[in-house]
């Protein structure tokens, strides 16, 4: 965009930043409080926390685990309702809104109902990658909308016929043809699933699971000025993660990528 | 004999006919456009020749072999779409070369291969450069190349230069039919622009509604449409509706008129005669009764380059010939004039709108 900003929107622009700004700044000073004065002595004791860092890598394998679980779920199955089933397009967006509209604490539930049964072996009802498929779900309507748009951007249907006309398989078709294609989407929904999980508290809580978000609860109930530390090294996280998106997708040969319209 | 035979093919989509009924043979090396307005049904018989759609009932042979069950992916067929179709990850180069790939062949003989094609469709220098960054004319280049690159049994194209300008449209076509007359390929191929089906093709088979209305040379499907709907969808063709008069006559309005075509047709039978607006000749009528010929008044000159269209009010008929420029202008608008035609270049068809393709017995109604 070329078009120049009015000074109006200046002032608008001005306190649209004051209000994510203040509290931002009010929380980083507050983490920076020690006694009397200023010090880094709250990072410290949340950096030296080895709970902090087993606990951020254990949500940092469960985003992994649930993006590759999405990605190998999703890619193929958006690709079908693009190529065979655009009549169950309604359907499948209205399900990728679900998730939105039934509580997390409602999914947890019926998860654990699910896993009662006897055949669900231990090492996954007893470790934290019982909530891999409760992530998943969460991560549907991200994961579809990024997907959903970079297929529209392609000719899914011609693509996939010039392929086979020469020859190519499904297998060859998806991975050689269509997946290049649709990277930049698969790539914007795997970092939205990733803040998503880095995030996500309420599963993990009320299944008893220890993870990064429980443990920045915790540190909240328990000490405040390491709290307030804490937020701000997730808040810079989520920012790395983002600004990741945006680097690879302006590489030049793939389709941009946008995060929530920010490109 | 046959290379490529569509047998009785016919198709529904649910309530909705799309082929009524198709049967058509190729044979080996030669060149065959489906021509028809959308919605006949032509690139619905080109996509069940690809196998990307089954046939209701009816077979694809090719060579003898039956392929109605076999998936496109081992057809062996080069398919050329009418744009879009390019790999976007893709530069020229991998996209001619996909099929290689897919073929588990050699490296060398790839490049080889790639560069031979490249070459042919006159695109060496662009061997590195990616689908957005070739005009729509080098990417159906690309394309063609890319379906070639397999050698394929047969090649199909789908309106694969509908998307192109005027300028590159001619040039691409004639190259198409250049590269398909040197390789000796059994093409099939569809467009509803019926100068580009007569400019490359052997045959030409005119659909509507599912149907082959009729089917020969262009010079034949021009020359001698053998249904009211070829005679209008292919070039301009002035439309009388007439009666059968004596051996040889025709009567339009209170004129008669000789034509040869009339011949042998019951007297009386309601009939239309066609003809082309280059046939019809005009000259100055500057009294009454101008015999075989119908009287009008020029209404207007539409300039159309090498040669004026001369619209003429005859009546309950509007005429239209093709003069020179110079002859146009000695017949300003407001002129009286007679128009006839030679006795033999007239057309006629009976108003049955019965289907009668030419040197053949009407087939039967539906």
């Amino acid at each position: 965009m070329t078009r120049r900003i009015p000074r109006s929107g200046w002032v608008w622009l001005a306190i649209g930043a004051a209000y994510f700004f203040i509290p931002l700044a009010a929380t980083a000073e507050f983490s920076l409080e020690e006694g009397s004065g200023y010090g880094f002595s709250s990072y410290r004791q949340i950096l030296d926390d080895p709970q902090f860092r087993d606990l951020l890598w254990t949500s940092f394998k469960l985003a992994l685990g649930t993006i590759v679980v999405s990605l190998i779920i999703f890619i193929p199955t958006v690709y079908w309702v693009h190529l065979r089933l655009p009549r169950l397009r309604p359907l499948v967006e209205f399900l990728s809104v679900l998730p939105f509209v039934v509580p997390p604490i409602v999914l947890v539930v019926g998860l654990l109902y699910v896993y009662s049964v006897n055949w669900v072996p231990g090492w996954f009802v007893e470790s934290t990658r019982f909530l891999v498929p409760g992530y998943v779900v969460l991560s549907f309507p991200f994961m579809f909308r990024a997907l959903d748009v970079s297929y529209r951007s392609i000719d899914v249907h011609t693509l996939t016929e010039a392929a086979q006309s020469l020859g190519a398989g499904w297998g060859r078709t998806l991975l050689k043809v269509i997946l290049p294609n649709i990277a930049a989407g698969a790539l914007s929904g795997s970092f939205l699933t990733f803040a998503l999980v880095m995030g996500e508290f309420t599963m993990a809580h009320i299944a008893l699971f220890n993870t990064f978000p429980t443990y920045i609860a915790y540190i909240g109930q328990t000490q405040a000025n390491p709290a307030a530390a804490l937020t701000i090294i997730s808040f810079g996280l989520t920012w790395l993660a983002l600004l990741g998106i945006l680097f690879v997708g302006r590489r030049p040969g793939r389709g941009a990528v946008s995060v929530g319209g920010a490109r | 004999m046959a290379y490529l035979e569509l047998q009785k093919l016919h198709k529904r989509f649910g309530d909705f006919t799309a082929i009524e009924e198709i049967d058509v043979a190729l044979e080996g090396g030669e060149f065959l456009s489906f021509l028809g307005p959308s919605g006949c049904g032509k690139t619905t018989a080109l996509r069940i020749v690809a196998g990307f759609e089954r046939p209701t009932s009816g077979r694809i042979v090719v060579a003898g072999t039956d392929l109605t069950n076999v998936p496109p992916n081992q057809r062996d067929m080069g398919m050329v779409f009418q744009a879009y179709s390019l790999f976007p990850n893709m530069n020229a180069e991998d996209n001619i070369e996909f099929g290689l790939r897919v073929r588990r062949r050699s490296g060398a003989e790839r490049r080889k291969r790639v560069d031979e094609l490249l070459e042919l469709v006159g695109l060496s220098a662009a061997a590195k450069r990616y689908p957005h960054q070739l005009s729509g004319g080098m990417q159906q280049r690309v394309a063609l190349a890319r379906a070639l690159a397999i050698e394929p049994r047969v090649l199909l194209l789908d309106e694969p230069l509908s998307a192109l300008d005027a300028k590159v449209r001619v040039q691409l076509r004639e190259e198409i039919r250049r590269l398909q007359t040197q390789l000796g390929i059994t093409t099939l191929y569809v467009t509803h622009d019926q100068e580009e089906a007569l400019s490359v093709s052997d045959r030409v088979a005119v659909l509507s509604h599912g149907r082959i209305e009729q089917i020969g040379s262009p010079g034949d499907i021009y020359n001698a449409p053998g249904t009211p709907f070829v005679a209008e969808f292919i070039g301009t063709m002035n439309r009388l509706e007439a009666t059968v008069g004596d051996e040889g006559e025709v009567q339009v309005g209170g004129t008669l008129l000789p034509v040869a075509d009339a011949r042998g047709l019951p007297r009386g039978e309601r009939v239309l005669v066609l003809v082309r607006p280059e046939i019809l000749a005009l000259e100055r009528a500057d009294g009454a009764g101008a015999s075989g010929a119908l009287l009008g008044e020029v209404v207007a000159h539409i300039f159309l380059g090498a040669i004026t269209r001369v619209k003429v009010d005859a009546g309950e008929h509007e005429l239209s010939a093709d003069l020179p420029g110079a002859r146009a202008a000695e017949l300003p608008v407001g002129s009286r004039v007679a128009a006839r035609f030679p006795a033999d270049a007239g057309r006629v068809l009976a108003l049955s709108e019965q289907p009668r393709a030419s040197g053949e017995p009407a087939p039967a109604g539906p």
